[in-house]
């Protein structure tokens, strides 16, 4: 019976696990494979390997480590800001008040667009010379004349953090708000019944109850962030200022069409991520086991 | 509560309640506008003629030049088919393999099935250019390059990982006890699945098939590593590759108008699912 069962089982899956083949396992083998070759990408056929020369060309390159860098800058940036504003919108939505059912659903449209979207909105409100926000700095008598937000280099990764904060906000609100409503509710009551102060019901229950959920939602928003591609893609174009590693790794292949040095490059991206990856990971266990 | 209210006289207690609630609504309007203005200006700038669009009115001057030069531009018509078909049929392939792994997954004891859900997982959380060598290759091989199919091949990468996920915590949420009783009259695992299982998944269907279509809709790296010519591109690619002939030439009223309208059937649908949405989305998080 038991027996039976595992085969059932198996046969199911056995859609998944081809489709997961194709798409992720052997490709995946297939770009660490290339990392060893000397192959080009118009005809990737012809190669000989070159032993670990790709990844020694790939660290050598200050444009790579410019590119690290601005990736843990942006990723440690935006998702500290995210989660600070994340949580403070979500105790908001998680009182009672007239429409609170639409209100959630509309903070979903910026995460709902496409990032390109989002990007070419924003290109267009931090517009230099026509842009609202320049504009609106200049009447309030903040600036004497407009910013070129998108395009000058010491401005552009604040720029791309901004509207990263803005696209995925609403995501970290969701998660937490999901964190929130599970918190019972006598808690708060016997609490307040005990006159214990509002700013000490939050520090002392909401945050601890709610720390296992903003730690779930912190881990996807890293690897999320780590990973960025279009937003820094679209606004900057090739400005090395806000280019990340997805970025770099994809020029060496594609623009370059230098399929070792592009896997190579892509290879280290993994490896970078996966250590992040499980750092945090081990913390929040840390974290449960010790909670 | 009570205690609190001793403290003060009536009034004042009515007063403090009547600020903290003008407090909270004046702290949801202020979230809104955050939110939603940036969408809003485009839908303003969007009805603006050329000349009107640098002024800085906040009111749509509801000329729609714009819409109806974008919808006479062949390759943006031609985009927007080519995303929804990509999206549809990744969303659906997605959908029919995922709910056979997801009962597995969900309902079946096997060893390695904790496993097999930890690399699922995993992949979801892949830095999408690891792979990119790699398919470019398979889609070589195929004989996909520069066609939308390459790119439904390529998406059940981000969407099937992330459906099975959802899949499998909605089909750990149903009662077992039909199921059993259709186990004992010796029912086959696949007709449990399609006669009992299926009839009660509708939603939990239809709100991931939906996170999936918007997954695929708004994909952007293989869209444009995988498409060569302007008739096959995806929207986010189509738009993002657009430029005017000049810096001061860009046609931001197009772009515009354009970003409202691919986004529009989105947001649509967000708000028609709102609730199904919210419970997909943390369903495959927090219960991880």
């Amino acid at each position: 019976m038991r027996n039976r069962e595992a085969t059932t089982a198996w046969l199911f899956l056995v859609p998944l696990l081809l489709a997961l083949t194709a798409v992720a396992a052997w490709p995946l083998a297939r770009n660490v494979y290339f990392s060893f070759t000397d192959a080009f990408l118009d005809n990737p056929a012809d190669y000989n390997f070159v032993g670990f020369q790709n990844f020694l060309t790939v660290i050598e390159d200050s444009v790579f480590w410019g590119a690290v860098r601005n990736t843990l800058v942006f990723t440690s940036v935006s998702v500290l800001l995210e989660t600070i504003l994340g949580f403070a919108i979500a105790l908001l939505l998680h009182r009672a008040f007239a429409g609170r059912g639409l209100v959630r659903a509309a903070i979903l449209v910026p995460w709902a667009m496409p990032m390109v979207v989002s990007a070419k909105i924003w290109e267009w409100m931090f517009n230099d010379q026509f842009g609202l926000i320049n504009k609106g700095l200049i009447w309030l008598g903040f600036l004497d004349k407009g910013i070129a937000w998108t395009a000058d280099p010491s401005l552009i990764l604040g720029t791309v953090i901004f509207i990263d904060v803005w696209v995925t906000t609403p995501f970290m609100v969701l998660l937490i708000l999901a964190g929130l409503q599970l918190i019972p509710e006598e808690i708060y009551e016997a609490a307040e019944v005990s006159g214990v102060p509002a700013w000490k019901r939050l520090w002392s229950i909401t945050l601890p109850l709610a720390t296992p959920a903003i730690g779930v939602a912190v881990l996807f928003r890293t690897l999320d962030a780590l990973r960025m591609f279009d937003l820094s893609y679209v606004l900057a174009a090739n400005n090395e200022k806000a280019m990340t590693m997805s970025i770099y790794a994809r020029d060496q292949l594609i623009s370059f069409q230098d399929l070792g040095v592009g896997s190579a490059a892509s290879t280290w991206v993994f490896l970078i991520i996966g250590l992040i990856a499980i750092a945090l990971v081990s913390i929040l266990r840390l974290d449960r086991n010790a909670g | 509560m009570a205690r609190k209210s001793q403290h003060y006289s009536n009034s004042t207690y009515r007063k403090l309640r009547f600020l903290k609630r003008a407090g909270l609504y004046f702290g949801v309007l202020m979230v809104l506008a955050y939110m939603l203005f940036p969408y809003y200006w485009a839908i303003i700038s969007s009805t603006k003629t050329p000349e009107n669009l640098y002024s800085f009115s906040l009111l749509p001057s509801l000329n729609f030049g714009n819409y109806i030069s974008l919808f006479h531009n062949p390759i943006f018509i031609g985009a927007i088919l080519n995303s929804a078909f990509v999206a549809f049929s990744s969303s659906l392939i997605s959908l029919v393999v995922s709910i056979l792994a997801a009962y597995a997954l969900g309902r079946m004891n096997f060893r390695l099935s904790r496993m097999v859900l930890i690399c699922v997982l995993m992949i979801s959380v892949f830095p999408q250019v690891v792979v990119l060598s790699g398919m470019f290759e398979v889609i070589g091989w195929l004989g996909l390059y520069n066609r939308p199919t390459a790119l439904v091949f390529s998406y059940l990468l981000l969407v099937l990982p992330f459906t099975t996920w959802v899949l499998t915590s909605f089909i750990r949420d149903l009662p077992q006890e039909l199921e059993e009783a259709a186990l004992i009259d010796g029912c086959s695992r696949f007709r449990i699945l399609t006669h009992v299982l299926l009839p009660l998944m509708g939603p939990a269907i239809a709100s991931t098939g939906l996170l999936a279509f918007i997954l695929s809709w708004n994909e952007f790296l293989f869209a444009l590593t995988f498409i060569l010519t302007d008739e096959n591109r995806t929207v986010p690619v189509a738009m993002g590759l657009l430029t005017g002939s000049s810096r001061y030439e860009y046609p931001f009223g197009q772009v515009m108008a354009a970003s409202v309208t691919v986004t529009l059937p989105l947001l649509i649908l967000v708000l028609i699912f709102q609730r199904k949405i919210v419970s997909g989305l943390t369903a495959g998080a927090v219960k991880g």
